[in-house]
C-alpha cells in the first residue's frame, strides 16, 4: 500500500509498507444438496473471495471449507469434475473459433463420454436456445449470447455444484430472465446445489429460498429471504387509492388530501389518486384502521418494502 | 492413457484452428525469425570473407549451415509463455485454467506443438530456399543424425520447462517483462545464437557450459553440423537430461508455491 502522489511513490522505492487485509473472517455456513443460496453484500464485502475459496482458486489463510468432502484448494480432479465457477465478466470460450469448438475442448478436458456429451449439448441448446449460435465465432456474439454460451460451456460436465458470480451482469431484462429460468430448471433436473451472487435482486427473489448476507467480510444474516425482510425492515408500505373527481383535480383539492395523509405516515410516493405511505411495522394495523374510517378510500394494500431497500437497510445496520 | 490421447488430439486440432485465424501475425513472426538468421549469417560470412574465408575453423559454408540449423532449432524449441503468463494473470484468464481437471501445462504443450506443426509448412520451404541461396556445407555422419533426434526433443522439453517455470514468476510479481528481457539476452549470448560458442572467449564458453542455454541450442546445432565427437555428443545428451530433470523439479516447486500465492487479481 502507499498514499497517492510522487513523494509517496519515491518513498515506496526505498521502504515498502504492506498491510494485511482480511477479506473474509468468521463466516460459517453449510449448504445442503439441491439448495440455491443467494450470497448478498455490497461491493467489496467478500462475496467473490468466498466463492473463489470454495471453488479452490484461493488458498485460505485460516479456517476451513469443505465441498463434497473435498478440500477445495487441493483441486483434486474428482472435485473439479463436479463443480463449476461462472463469473459474469470472465470468459473461457475461445474468442476466434466457433462456440462448438470450445465445447468440444471441454468435452476432452472433462473426459465426458461422447454420447452423454451429445445429449447434454442437445439439452442445453434447447433450454438456452443456442441452435443459431453454436457455429458462430465467439467474437461475433453479443454480450447476452456469449453469456448463454459461457453458462452452457460451464455446465457441459453436469456439475453438481455451481458457483455463480454475477451470472447476469450487463444483460438485458429478457436475457436475465432466460438465464434465471434456465438455472432454476437445471437445479431441479440435476438436484444441483447453487451458490450465487448478484446485484440484481430479481435474480435472488426468483431463485433463492435462502440468502446469506455478508458485509466487511462478516456474516450478517443467514436464512430465508422472507425472514430477512421481516427482521430487517421495521416498516411497511401502505398504498392508498382514492377517487379523484374532475372538480377536485381542477381546484387542487387532491393535493390537499395527499398532504393530509402525511399525518398517517411518511409519504414516499404520490401520483394521481394514489399515495404510498411508509409506516412503522407495529403501527400498520392501527394506521390502516384510521385510513379506512377517516378517508374515502377506493383501494388499500399493505406491502413489504422493495427488497433492495431492505438490503440497503441491512448494510447500513451492519 | 486413452483419455490423454483424446485430450492432446482435441487440443491440438482446436488450437490449429485458432492459429489459423492469425495467419498474418504468424507470417510476420516467421519473417522476423528468418531476418534474424539472415542478419547473423551475413555478418559472419562477411567477417569470414574478410579474414580469407575462415574464422576460428568456420568457413563461409559452415556459417551458412550453422545459422540455417540454428534458425530451425530456434523455431522448434521456442515458447511464448513468458509473455502470455503476464497477460493471463493480469486479466484473470488464468483462473478458469486452474479450475479445469487438467494441468494447464498440457494445454500449453498442445498449443505449442500445433503452432510448430502449422508453421513448419512455411519454415521448411524457407530452409530449402536458404540452402539453395547460401550453399551451406553439411557434413553429418549417420550416428550424429540419429543422436540429434533425442537432442532436439530434450532441447524442446528443457526449454519448455525452464521458460514455463520462469513464466510462473508472474504469479508473484504480475509484471515480468523486465525479467523476460534479461532471460532472452542471456539466451542470445550463451546459446550460440549471436556467435558460435567456439568463437567466444574461454570464460564465456565455460559459463555457457555451466548454464542451461548451451544445451538448448548450441549443442544440438553443433551435433547436426557434425562438429562433435561421439563422446561429446553423449556428454551433451547427459547434460540435457540433467537440466531436464532439474527444470522439471524446479517447475514443480515453483508451481505448487505459485498457485498458493496466486491472489487471483483482476478476476
Amino acid at each position: 500500500m502507499r498514499e497517492g502522489g510522487l513523494s509517496a511513490a519515491l518513498k515506496s522505492l526505498v521502504h515498502r509498507r504492506t498491510r494485511k487485509v482480511e477479506a473474509v473472517k468468521e463466516i460459517s455456513f453449510t449448504v445442503g444438496q439441491g439448495e440455491i443460496v443467494g450470497f448478498l453484500g455490497p461491493n467489496g464485502a467478500g462475496k467473490t473471495t468466498t466463492l473463489k475459496m470454495l471453488s479452490g482458486l484461493l488458498y485460505p489463510s485460516g479456517g476451513q471449507g469443505r465441498v463434497l468432502e473435498f478440500e477445495p484448494f487441493k483441486r483434486e480432479r474428482e472435485f473439479l469434475r463436479q463443480i463449476t465457477l461462472v463469473m459474469g465478466n470472465r470468459n473461457q470460450l475461445l474468442w476466434d473459433i466457433p462456440v462448438v469448438d470450445s465445447f468440444e475442448r471441454n468435452r476432452a478436458i472433462y473426459r465426458i463420454d461422447h454420447r452423454e456429451y451429445r445429449q447434454t449439448v442437445e439439452e442445453l441448446t434447447d433450454l438456452l436456445d443456442l441452435a443459431e449460435l453454436l457455429d458462430k465465432p465467439v467474437r461475433n456474439l453479443s454480450l447476452g449470447e456469449r453469456m448463454k454460451c459461457e453458462v452452457a460451456a460451464a455446465l457441459l460436465h453436469r456439475p453438481r455444484i455451481l458457483f455463480l458470480d454475477e451470472p447476469t451482469i450487463g444483460l438485458d431484462v429478457t436475457m436475465q430472465r432466460r438465464i434465471r429460468d434456465f438455472l432454476s430448471e437445471y437445479n431441479q433436473r440435476y438436484d444441483a446445489t447453487v451458490l450465487l451472487t448478484s446485484h440484481y435482486m430479481a435474480d435472488v427473489e426468483a431463485l433463492c429460498q435462502r440468502v446469506v448476507v455478508i458485509h466487511h467480510g462478516r456474516l450478517l444474516y443467514d436464512g430465508q429471504l422472507a425472514e430477512l425482510v421481516r427482521r430487517f425492515s421495521p416498516h411497511k408500505t401502505i398504498v392508498v387509492e382514492m377517487e379523484v373527481s374532475p372538480i377536485e383535480q381542477r381546484t387542487g383539492a387532491q393535493r390537499q388530501v395527499q398532504s393530509d395523509l402525511s399525518a398517517y405516515g411518511e409519504v414516499i410516493d404520490s401520483s394521481e389518486g394514489r399515495v404510498s405511505l411508509r409506516v412503522p411495522k407495529t403501527d400498520t394495523a392501527r394506521v390502516v384502521g384510521r385510513l379506512l374510517s377517516e378517508i374515502p378510500v377506493l383501494d388499500l394494500t399493505v406491502e413489504d418494502p422493495p427488497i433492495e431497500d431492505v438490503i440497503e437497510e441491512v448494510f447500513e445496520q451492519g | 492413457m486413452k483419455g490423454f490421447v483424446d485430450i492432446y488430439g482435441t487440443l491440438f486440432r482446436i488450437h490449429l484452428a485458432v492459429q489459423f485465424q492469425y495467419r498474418a501475425a504468424m507470417a510476420i513472426w516467421l519473417i522476423g525469425r528468418v531476418i534474424e538468421a539472415l542478419v547473423f549469417l551475413s555478418v559472419w560470412t562477411a567477417v569470414a570473407r574478410s579474414q580469407g574465408g575462415q574464422v576460428g575453423g568456420f568457413s563461409v559454408g559452415d556459417f551458412a549451415a550453422y545459422y540455417i540449423i540454428m534458425m530451425m532449432l530456434g523455431h522448434l524449441t521456442f515458447t511464448w509463455f513468458m509473455y502470455e503468463f503476464e497477460f493471463r494473470i493480469r486479466t484473470g484468464a488464468f483462473s478458469p485454467l486452474l479450475l479445469q481437471p487438467l494441468h494447464p501445462i498440457h494445454r500449453d504443450i498442445a498449443m505449442n506443438l500445433s503452432y510448430k506443426f502449422l508453421t513448419l509448412i512455411i519454415m521448411l520451404p524457407t530452409m530449402v530456399l536458404m540452402i539453395w541461396l547460401f550453399e551451406p556445407v553439411f557434413d553429418l555422419p549417420a550416428w550424429a543424425a540419429w543422436a540429434a533426434v533425442p537432442a532436439v526433443v530434450l532441447a524442446f522439453l528443457m526449454r519448455f520447462f525452464v521458460e514455463w517455470a520462469l513464466a510462473l514468476v508472474a504469479l508473484w510479481t504480475t509484471r515480468t517483462a523486465a525479467a523476460n528481457q534479461l532471460y532472452f539476452a542471456a539466451l542470445l549470448f550463451f546459446s550460440g545464437q549471436m556467435a558460435p560458442l567456439p568463437l567466444m572467449p574461454e570464460w564465456v564458453q565455460a559459463l555457457a557450459t555451466a548454464l542451461p542455454f548451451r544445451w538448448m541450442l548450441a549443442f544440438p546445432t553443433e551435433l547436426l553440423l557434425g562438429r562433435l565427437t561421439p563422446d561429446e555428443a553423449l556428454l551433451g545428451l547427459a547434460a540435457q537430461a540433467v537440466w531436464l530433470g532439474l527444470s522439471w523439479g524446479i517447475l514443480g516447486v515453483v508451481w505448487s508455491r505459485g498457485v498458493r500465492k496466486y491472489a487471483a487479481v483482476g478476476s
